[in-house]
C-alpha cells in the first residue's frame, strides 16, 4: 500500500534521513523503533507532507499507486494517510468538533456530531474537551486521545501514531490501545515509539530498526527481547 | 428555515446600471449645498446648519493622525444623487434594477425571516421601507431621515448634531452640509423592539460620496437592536463614504449598533459614531469591517449617567493595499460606569491594522471599570497591526485593565490542520474565523454566516 524507496530527508541544509526504503503492506501492524534522534520522527513528517523537509529527487514515495511527493499534506490526507502528531499544538477558536466537520464536509452534521461523542465516550474523553478549542487545557495523555478520535472519525487505510504513549499514563495507555485493537479492521498501523511497552498491547507483525537516519534492521517481535536487554546498540 | 443562495457576485464587481432621475453636478460649493436643502424642501434652520457646515469643512484641515487620506479629491465627487422620483413602500412597487441590486444581496430574503423591517438605502435616498404593524401600534418611528425632517421635525431639531456637531471634524462637518437619507429611529419610553431593525446600505454611483445621516434616540427603559450591513460593487474610481452617526440611550435602556460591512476595495470609509448613555443606561457597538480601501472609524460611548454600560466589538480585516484604522472611544463622565472594548484585527498580504482607542476617566467618575483588549492576527510577514492605545486616568478609584496580543499562523497548525485534510485556504480561514469567534457570536446567525463566507473569499484571495 505505501512503498518507500530510496528516501532521503533533508531540513535546511540538514540530511536527516539518508537511504530508506521499505514496503508498507494492509492491515498489518508495524513500529518504527530507535534511539532519540535517529530520524523516526522525520520520516514520518515527510511521509504526510511537511514542507519543512524536503527529499531528494531520487526518494520515491508511492501510496496505492499514486507517487505522493509532489502532493501538499491535504492531498495526502485525503488519499488516506492519517497521522497522531507527537506533540500536538493547541488551536485557538477551533474545537475538534469544528476542525471535524470541516475535514467531512459532506457528512450530516448531526450524524457526525453523535459518532464523535460516541468514541469520545469509548476513549473516555471529556465532553467538555470537545467543545473547547483543540487542546486548549488538556493533559498529555488527553491531548493523544483526541489525535485518536481524529483518526478514528477521519478513518484513513494508514495510521502513523507518533510516539502516542509518550506523556499518556498507564489506564490510558490500555483505553487507547483496547480502542486501536476493536477499531483496526483493514487498516494498516504504523507506530514510532522508542519503548517497547506498547507491545504488551498489541504485537506488530514487522518492527523496523532506525539509526542514523538508515534502516538499521527489521524483524519480528524476537528483536522487542532485545532491545529490552541491550537497547540499540546491537543493531 | 428556508434559506436562499445568497450570492456573491458583487464582490467581483456586479453593479447595476445607475438610472438616475437627478444627478447633481461634481464637486462642491455653497450654492450646491443650498440647492441639496431646497430640493428636500427642509426648513431654514437645516438649511442653515448645512451651510455653517459647508464653511467649516473648507477652513477646517485634513486630519494627519491617522491613516493616509492626500489621495481624496474633493472635487471629483458626486454629492447628491435622488435614485427615484418617489418613495415607495412596498417591494412591488421598486424600479426592477434596484429590486435586482437588492436581490443579488438578499435582502427581501432576510426581511422575510426574521427581521422586523427593512430600509434599504440605494444612493442617496431611501427607496423602500417597511415597518412591522405591530411597532408602528408600539410609536416606534423607523424612517429615513429625510422623512423624519419633514414628519417629525420637533425630534429631529432637538437632538440633531447637539453629539457630534458640525464642528467635531472635517468629515462630519462635509456629512452635515451635504447629508442624504440615513436612519431615523424613535423607541418610546419602555418599549421593547424584540427584533433586530435593520437597514441595508449600498452605493452604485461611480465616484459618488454617500453621506447619510443616523440619528436613534431610546427613551428611558426602551431596548432595540438596529443593524446595517454595508456593501458596494467594484468600481475604478475612488469612492468617499462619510457617515454620522449619534445615538441617545437614555435612563435605563438598552441599544445596540450592530454594522456588517464590506465596502469595494476603492472606497474611503471616514464614520463619526458616537452614542451618549444615560443613566443605568447600556450601548453595545458591534462594529465588523471588511472591504474599503481606508476605513477610519472610532465609534464612541459618553458615559453621562451614573451606572452606564458601554461596549464596542470590532473587527477589521485588511488584504492588500488596505489599511483600516479603527477603534474606539469611551469617555467616562459618571461614577460606577463600565466600558469594554475589544478588538480583533486580520491582516494579509500586506495589509494594516491600526486599533487606536481613547479611554478617559474623569475625576469624578469614580468607581468606573475599563477593559480594553486588542489582539491582532498576522497572516504573513508582510502584513502590520499597531496599536495606539491611549488611557487617561483622572482618578484612583477606578479598575483598568489592557490587554493586547499579535498571533501569527504558525507552520506547524497550518500542517495540523492540513494532515486532517483541510485545504490550505480552509485552515487559514478556521484559524480566523477561530479568532474573530468572540464577537462574531454576538451578531444575528444570518450576517455572521455571510460574515464568515466574505472572510473565505477574502482568503481565498478572489478579490480583484
Amino acid at each position: 500500500m505505501l512503498s518507500l524507496s530510496h528516501i532521503q530527508v533533508t531540513a535546511g541544509d540538514k540530511r536527516i534521513i539518508h537511504d530508506f526504503s521499505h514496503q508498507f503492506k494492509q492491515r498489518k501492524i508495524y513500529a518504527i523503533m530507535g534511539p532519540n534522534g535517529s530520524g523516526k520522527s522525520t520520516l514520518v513528517q515527510a511521509i504526510i507532507g511537511n514542507p519543512l523537509y524536503s527529499l531528494s529527487a531520487q526518494s520515491s514515495l508511492i501510496f496505492n499507486e499514486k507517487i505522493l511527493n509532489k502532493l501538499s499534506p491535504d492531498k495526502r490526507s485525503q488519499l488516506g494517510i492519517g497521522v497522531t502528531f507527537q506533540s500536538p499544538p493547541s488551536l485557538n477558536g477551533i474545537s475538534v468538533f469544528q476542525l471535524l466537520r470541516l475535514a467531512l464536509r459532506d457528512k450530516d452534521v448531526v450524524e457526525l456530531y453523535d459518532t464523535i461523542e460516541k468514541i469520545a465516550k469509548e476513549l473516555k474523553i471529556k465532553k467538555e474537551l470537545l467543545e473547547r478549542p483543540l487542546n486548549e487545557g488538556a493533559s498529555g495523555g488527553e491531548r493523544k486521545k483526541l489525535e485518536v478520535l481524529q483518526m478514528a472519525i477521519l478513518h484513513p487505510s494508514l495510521i502513523f501514531f507518533d510516539e502516542i504513549d509518550t506523556g499518556v499514563d498507564v489506564d490510558s495507555l490500555k483505553t487507547i490501545f483496547s480502542f486501536l485493537k476493536k477499531y483496526k479492521k483493514d487498516k494498516t498501523y504504523v507506530f514510532i515509539t522508542h519503548y517497547s511497552e506498547i507491545f504488551s498491547y498489541l504485537k506488530a507483525d514487522e518492527i523496523l530498526i532506525i539509526k542514523e537516519g538508515k534502516l538499521a534492521s527489521r524483524g519480528g517481535m524476537e528483536m522487542i527481547q532485545v532491545i529490552n536487554t541491550k537497547g540499540y546498540e546491537t543493531f | 428555515m428556508k434559506t436562499k443562495k445568497i450570492t456573491f457576485d458583487y464582490k467581483f464587481g456586479f453593479s447595476v446600471k445607475s438610472k438616475n432621475v437627478f444627478t447633481a453636478e461634481k464637486g462642491l460649493s455653497e450654492e450646491k449645498v443650498r440647492m441639496i436643502s431646497q430640493m428636500k424642501g427642509e426648513p431654514k434652520w437645516m438649511l442653515e446648519k448645512r451651510v455653517q457646515a459647508y464653511h467649516f469643512f473648507l477652513k477646517e484641515e485634513m486630519p494627519e493622525w491617522g491613516a493616509d487620506l492626500s489621495k481624496i479629491n474633493f472635487d471629483d465627487i458626486t454629492y447628491f444623487i435622488r435614485s427615484t422620483d418617489k418613495q415607495v413602500n412596498s417591494w412591488d412597487d421598486l424600479p426592477p434594477e434596484i429590486k435586482d441590486t437588492y436581490d443579488r444581496i438578499g435582502v427581501p430574503e432576510a426581511e422575510k425571516k426574521f427581521l422586523s423591517g427593512v430600509s434599504a438605502q440605494y444612493e442617496s435616498e431611501v427607496v423602500y421601507e417597511k415597518v412591522q404593524e405591530t411597532l408602528v401600534k408600539q410609536g416606534v418611528i423607523f424612517c429615513d431621515m429625510d422623512t423624519a425632517l419633514k414628519k417629525y421635525p420637533k425630534i429631529v431639531r432637538e437632538y440633531f448634531g447637539t453629539l457630534i456637531p458640525y464642528s467635531d471634524n472635517k468629515f462630519a462637518a462635509l456629512n452635515s452640509s451635504v447629508w442624504s437619507g440615513g436612519s431615523f429611529v424613535y423607541i418610546p419610553k419602555g418599549v421593547i423592539v424584540k427584533l433586530p431593525l435593520q437597514a441595508y446600505f449600498r452605493m452604485n454611483a461611480q465616484a459618488f460620496g454617500q453621506f447619510e445621516r443616523t440619528l436613534i434616540i431610546a427613551e428611558e427603559g426602551s431596548s432595540v437592536h438596529y443593524i446595517e450591513g454595508c456593501t458596494a460593487p467594484i468600481y475604478a474610481r475612488d469612492s468617499l463614504h462619510s457617515a454620522v452617526v449619534e445615538i441617545f440611550v437614555k435612563d435605563g435602556a438598552k441599544v445596540r449598533y450592530t454594522t456588517v460591512q464590506n465596502w469595494s476595495k476603492n472606497v474611503y470609509n471616514l464614520v463619526t459614531k458616537r452614542a451618549r448613555a444615560d443613566k443605568n443606561a447600556t450601548m453595545e457597538w458591534i462594529d465588523c469591517n471588511l472591504g474599503s480601501q481606508i476605513t477610519m472609524k472610532y465609534p464612541a460611548v459618553y458615559l453621562m449617567g451614573e451606572g452606564a454600560r458601554a461596549e464596542v466589538l470590532s473587527i477589521a480585516f485588511a488584504g492588500e493595499g488596505q489599511h483600516q484604522d479603527a477603534g474606539a472611544k469611551m469617555i467616562h463622565f459618571a461614577s460606577n460606569t463600565s466600558s469594554r472594548i475589544i478588538s480583533k484585527s486580520i491582516s494579509k498580504e500586506g495589509g494594516r491594522t491600526s486599533y487606536r482607542g481613547l479611554v478617559q476617566v474623569m475625576p469624578n467618575a469614580l468607581n468606573s471599570a475599563v477593559f480594553v483588549s486588542c489582539d491582532a492576527l498576522l497572516l504573513d510577514e508582510a502584513s502590520r497591526s499597531d496599536t495606539y492605545p491611549t488611557m487617561r486616568i483622572k482618578n484612583n478609584e477606578s479598575t483598568i485593565q489592557h490587554e493586547a496580543t499579535v498571533e501569527k499562523i504558525g507552520e506547524e497548525k497550518l500542517l495540523y490542520l492540513m494532515s486532517r485534510g483541510l485545504s490550505k485556504v480552509d485552515a487559514e480561514t478556521a484559524f480566523v474565523n477561530g479568532f474573530i469567534e468572540p464577537v462574531v457570536k454576538e451578531i444575528p446567525l444570518e450576517y455572521s454566516v455571510e460574515l464568515n463566507r466574505l472572510i473565505r473569499l477574502e482568503m481565498e484571495g478572489s478579490i480583484g
